[in-house]
């Protein structure tokens, strides 16, 4: 087993490149930083890849259980007597993989950005947001207590916001950077309370302790953790609270919002962040919190349709979005969908904990595939300039390396075997035909328009037109382009993860999760039944078909078919007008009838009442400043009427 | 040894010094030496107390002095410092110093600007150390007057309605305050008839609770004036815009703390039954100037208003913390007062620099100055994600205490009160981004803004200050923790000894 120091350095390296690169590297050796970025992010892949072989094979497992182990704790800040922060180090199945996905996909990603981002002006800046990016997602996977997972959801969530910030001139890119923090923010809200909740009741912020004290059924807090309010107990508002934390960074909706917005950040950061890494965040709190969930089958039911009805409205509204990285978001969203319900319809333990491994597994095929697919689209989007379908067409010659792995990433995430989606995919639809027939009804139909969407995507930017705008590409970049006049890929740098990502995407599939990665940490015996699998891989097949039939060449029959479900296709092309009702919300409601009343009210009421006390007493003052005149004559007036009226008062009162 | 009274005499010689400088680069350079040396005394005073304190030193106050001032009346110079103490004392060395440093380039009557800086720290100091009601009523009066001749004089906008607004209102307050000193004091009986001003005999007696009812609202109020409580909050945004960058840092920064340090060591420390009966009203005021601050800042177009507004919620917590009587939300408070005086701080000196650059403090008429000044924004950044709860910074750490040590109160009310409380970390998420947003992103709206220079040396070096605080306390916050929780326990002790646990 490797040091705990080593394993420190994991999430370390990248914060140390982001300090030298911010501090010292931006200014010095600017051209540099991308590769000292990516050295850091090599290092803790090659460290995180040790430590995921020696905890699955070498001393993980104790008797026939994985075993939690937490080598390093600090208290950090101590709030009462049992409850402080501690930064820690938990190991366990799913922190050791979610290392392995953070940083093999960070890296990828870091490779990839020395090609892509090439030129740009604040290359070293993106490298160090991203250092800054995968040291916190790297300490959220890590956490052993609640409070710490909690700080490094809000790093993730700023590292998010200034990525998709990056290009800061755009006010699109600006807006949308601000929308993804607000709306994750409001989320994280309930993501708070439902910390303070759990440990008012566990009386303790550690990840362990809580999870053992919350699942005990002897125990008095049993009793307590049902105090009721607005009839759900405690414990399930807490957990339903924190779930809303974890929706709104893993876009569920109604929380998904930003989202699809924040492709407006570099095409390698949607990749890293908002495909493969931070969006499973919430996946991963649930997935931590499981024992707890567990105990509570309200909450879980709550994940599991949050997660199946955000997986076939993202499903649907992909089919009609021409903006090839909003179809890979909303297929994101609709991936995560499938991880979060699949959590849903497990339980803790044995057989019941099928989902929970299947979520993990899906979790795992997805970053990569997903990752494959948009550093794909950024390969496009590199060479044609645009991101819009219509732009696109008949590049399969010119980018044979893009095309082919790109053809193998849809192929994964539409379930065909012996891709890898269609393996995890194949364990989430069984958890789901055992536990509820509509969730495996939906999940199958979002399976077939998955694939459907996909490939839509796919014959679009590849197919479609007869061939290549090579020369109005070209005129647009200019003579001193870099690219081979011959085809249009990018240098190595970006076709190497394309390849590497492309093999995973065939070869994870054949990881043996059921034995690695389960609820209670003992194997899971699963079995392979080929019946059960021809419903979906025969639905995904058609699904496919349908797209080659309308989008291989240009056409008329999507139109008509859009025409003939105008009401369909419109609110789905809409997004069926979510974003407007957010809108009217916030800035038809809350500012009008909130803010500008608040600051109303706080200039002419509390302030008015203020200015009023003054002006009343200079007013006061002003009507009897006139008694001190200085007049002699005056005074002895008024001294004779005052002494005249104490006269009249002695003579008629006073007796 | 350490003399605290050393703290005293420092701003008091540097004050002197300046006043028989001549030209303006010697008064600067006096005054920042004298903060710096200041700063250095302070710190030496922080490592000995820690030292102390770890080796085992278990007195309540430590470096105690006191010398007869009026003997009739009991009136001592009295002064000694505990943890609390201790980290105001800190809070104010640094932003004395950034504060100075900011505000270099000051031409106009630099002799009076500086003196009044220094005059205005000197009360600060005298007011966190003291142990005697009158002395510390004394040191609040120093750091009020200056105030309204700072913004009076080297003000911006509509300085003269500002400056009076302002130095009334505080004025208004310290008259409060010494009401309920003076209450206090006939109330106390030190055996043979006499009384005290004497804040460690004071607790020791017990304060009838009718007299109690009577005096905690008067002090509450008169400090509340001075933290910005609601409703009596509305200095503060005049106060602020109107005022030079120096005197924001410092209003902002150190003078709403003298209201929070008051609440807590004087109204809730030496009347706990009072402070018991009425945190329902404290929680609802503080709660109320929470949500209701950050909504009002949400619609605010100048950033210094933005910064005041934003104020006026931040320190909501410092009251809401004091209010809730837990020993973590007390923490908390005192962990809001450091953090937000560090912020706000920092925040306001970001602010001055723009202004200085574009004359202008619309948020309408910037953008896009991150390309023009970037060192200048970025630390206004930073300032902004402290304010809105980034983690590693130290906003974070004292807002979530607040908010455990909140949640530890299990009634209903209050549970309802702090989980609005949370709720307005989301709204200072979108006024901060807002005001981010504008200014710092975009087009660059101006062409005029790429020609200036960013941050000067002393610009830079106060940003760095400040920054390294902030970070110190966000990073590594168990030693501030360390350093105040055994005497918020102490406070929270005398609570819990004559009300029970809540």
């Amino acid at each position: 087993m490797l040091g705990t120091s080593l394993i420190i350095l994991i999430p370390f390296l990248p914060i140390i490149s982001f300090l030298l690169i911010s501090l010292v590297g931006r200014k010095n050796f600017p051209s540099f930083c991308g590769v000292l970025g990516t050295l850091s992010v090599l290092g803790s892949f090659v460290l995180s890849a040790t430590v995921a072989y020696d905890y699955f094979f070498v001393v993980g497992k104790v008797g026939d259980a994985y075993q939690q182990m937490v080598p390093l704790k600090i208290n950090w800040l101590q709030f009462a007597p049992n409850v402080s922060i501690d930064l820690g180090i938990m190991l366990d199945p799913i922190s050791v993989m979610m290392l392995v996905v953070v940083t093999l996909v960070s890296l990828m990603v870091h490779f990839y950005s020395l090609g892509y981002m090439k030129g740009e002006e604040r290359y070293a800046t993106f490298y160090s947001y991203l250092g800054l990016f995968t040291f916190s997602m790297l300490g959220l996977v890590l956490s052993s207590n609640i409070f710490q997972i909690y700080m490094f959801w809000e790093l993730v969530g700023v590292s998010s916001y200034l990525l998709i910030g990056y290009y800061f001139e755009k006010p699109s890119a600006v807006s949308a950077a601000k929308k993804a923090f607000i709306v994750t923010r409001f989320a994280d809200l309930g993501f708070l309370i439902g910390i303070l909740i759990l440990s008012y009741y566990s009386g303790t912020l550690d990840f362990q302790t809580m999870i053992q004290r919350l699942t005990m059924q002897t125990n008095e807090l049993h009793t307590i953790t049902a105090a009721s309010f607005m009839g759900a107990s405690a414990l399930a508002w807490g957990l339903v609270l924190v779930f809303i934390g974890g929706a709104g960074k893993s876009a569920m909706f109604p929380l998904h919002i930003w989202l699809p917005d924040a492709m407006e950040g570099p095409t390698p950061v949607s990749a890293l962040i908002h495909a493969a890494t931070m969006v499973v965040a919430g996946v991963f709190l649930v997935a931590r919190l499981f024992p707890v969930f567990s105990g509570c089958p309200a909450a879980l039911d709550i994940v599991m349709w949050v997660g199946v009805s955000s997986s076939l409205i993202a499903a649907i509204i992909a089919c009609t979005q021409t903006d090839i990285k909003r179809v890979l978001a909303y297929s994101t969203m609709s991936q995560i969908g499938y991880m979060m319900f699949s959590l849903g319809t497990a339980r803790y333990g044995g057989e019941n904990g099928l989902g929970y491994m299947a979520s993990m597994f899906h979790l795992f095929t997805h970053a990569m595939f997903k990752a494959l697919l948009f550093l794909g689209a950024g390969s496009v989007i590199h060479y044609v300039h645009s991101n819009e379908m219509k732009d696109m067409g008949g590049l399969r010659k010119l980018m044979p390396v893009t095309h082919f792995t790109f053809l193998i990433a849809c192929l994964a995430i539409a379930g065909i075997p012996p891709f890898a989606g269609f393996f995890s995919k194949e364990e989430i639809l069984q958890s789901a035909y055992h536990a509820n027939k509509v969730i495996f009804g939906l999940a199958i139909l979002t399976a077939a328009i998955t694939a459907f969407y996909m490939f839509r995507l796919y014959f679009n930017i590849f197919w479609n037109k007869p061939l290549p705008h090579k020369e109005s590409a070209h005129d647009a970049h200019g003579a001193a382009d870099a690219h081979d006049a011959h085809h249009g890929e990018g240098p190595a740098t970006m076709l190497i993860p394309l390849v590497i990502l492309g093999l995973l995407s065939v070869a994870v599939g054949f990881i043996p999760f059921n034995r690695l990665v389960t609820s209670d940490g003992k194997a899971l015996a699963t079995e392979f039944h080929m019946t059960f699998s021809i419903a979906p891989v025969l639905l995904a097949t058609l699904g496919i078909f349908i797209a080659l039939a309308f989008y291989k060449k240009e056409s008329a029959v999507p139109q008509k078919m859009a025409d003939s479900l105008s009401a369909l296709y419109r609110g789905s092309y809409n997004k069926f007008y979510i974003d407007e009702i957010y809108l009217f919300v916030t800035k038809k409601i809350l500012f009008p009838f909130v803010g500008r009343p608040a600051a109303w009210f706080d200039r002419n009421v509390v302030d008015g009442f203020m200015n009023m006390l003054a002006s009343v007493t200079a007013h006061i003052s002003a009507l009897i400043k006139g008694l001190q005149s200085g007049k002699v004559q005056q005074y002895a007036a008024y001294f004779f009427a005052g002494a005249v009226g104490f006269v009249l008062i002695f003579i008629y009162w006073w007796t | 040894m350490i003399n605290l009274s050393i703290l005293l005499l420092i701003p008091l010689a540097t004050a002197l010094l300046v006043l028989i400088c001549s030209t303006a680069a010697q008064i600067r350079m006096v005054a920042l030496l004298g903060s710096v040396a200041q700063l250095g005394y302070s710190s030496l005073i922080m490592l000995d107390y820690m030292s102390q304190r770890a080796a085992g030193n278990k007195a309540q106050m430590l470096y105690e002095s006191r010398h007869s001032w009026f003997s009739s009346l009991n009136i001592e110079y009295y002064v000694g410092a505990d943890g609390i103490s201790v980290a105001m004392i800190m809070l104010t060395a640094v932003v004395v110093m950034t504060g100075i440093l900011i505000s270099w380039n000051v031409e106009k009557m630099a002799k009076e600007f500086f003196f009044l800086i220094v005059l205005l720290s000197l009360g600060a100091y005298g007011f966190f150390i003291s142990l005697d009601l009158f002395t510390m009523f004394f040191f609040l009066e120093v750091a009020v007057i200056p105030k309204f001749l700072l913004i009076g004089i080297w003000g911006s906008g509509k300085k003269e309605y500002s400056a009076m607004k302002l130095a009334l209102m505080l004025m208004g307050g310290s008259a409060l305050v010494l009401i309920g000193f003076l209450f206090l004091y006939f109330n106390t009986n030190t055996g043979s008839g006499a009384h005290t001003f004497d804040l460690l005999k004071i607790v020791q007696m017990h304060i009838p609770v009718a007299a109690q009812q009577f005096i905690f609202p008067l002090m509450f109020v008169g400090f509340g004036v001075f933290t910005a409580m609601f409703p009596f909050h509305t200095w503060a945004p005049d106060g602020h815009s109107s005022a030079p960058t120096a005197a924001s840092m410092f209003l902002a920064g150190i003078s709403m703390k003298l209201g929070g340090y008051g609440c807590l060591r004087v109204a809730a420390y030496l009347m706990p039954e009072a402070a018991h009966q009425y945190s329902w009203v404290i929680i609802l005021l503080s709660t109320i100037a929470i949500i209701y601050g950050a909504f009002a800042t949400l619609m605010q177009t100048d950033l210094k208003y933005i910064n005041a507004y934003s104020s006026v919620s931040h320190c909501g917590f410092v009251i809401f913390g004091i209010g809730m009587l837990t020993k973590t939300a007390i923490t908390g408070a005192v962990l809001q007062m450091v953090s937000h005086g560090l912020m706000t701080a920092l925040f306001f000196a970001a602010i001055g620099m723009i202004y200085e650059r574009t004359h202008t403090r619309q948020v309408a008429q910037l953008g896009g100055l991150l390309k023009a000044i970037p060192f200048i924004i970025t630390v206004f950044v930073i300032a902004g994600l402290c304010s809105l709860g980034l983690p590693g910074l130290s906003g974070f750490v004292a807002e979530m205490t607040v908010f455990v040590g909140a949640w530890q109160h299990p009634d209903t009310f209050y549970r309802t009160a702090t989980v609005l409380a949370c709720a307005s970390i989301v709204v200072t998420a979108v006024y901060i981004l807002r005001a981010v947003g504008a200014s710092g992103m975009g087009p660059v709206k101006n062409d005029e803004f790429l020609k200036f220079s960013d941050a000067s040396w002393n610009e830079k070096l106060a940003s760095v200050a400040l920054l390294i605080c902030i970070l110190a306390i966000g990073i590594a916050p168990f030693w501030l923790n360390n350093l105040v929780s055994p005497d918020t326990q102490l406070i929270m002790d005398n609570i819990t000894r004559v009300v029970g646990v809540n």
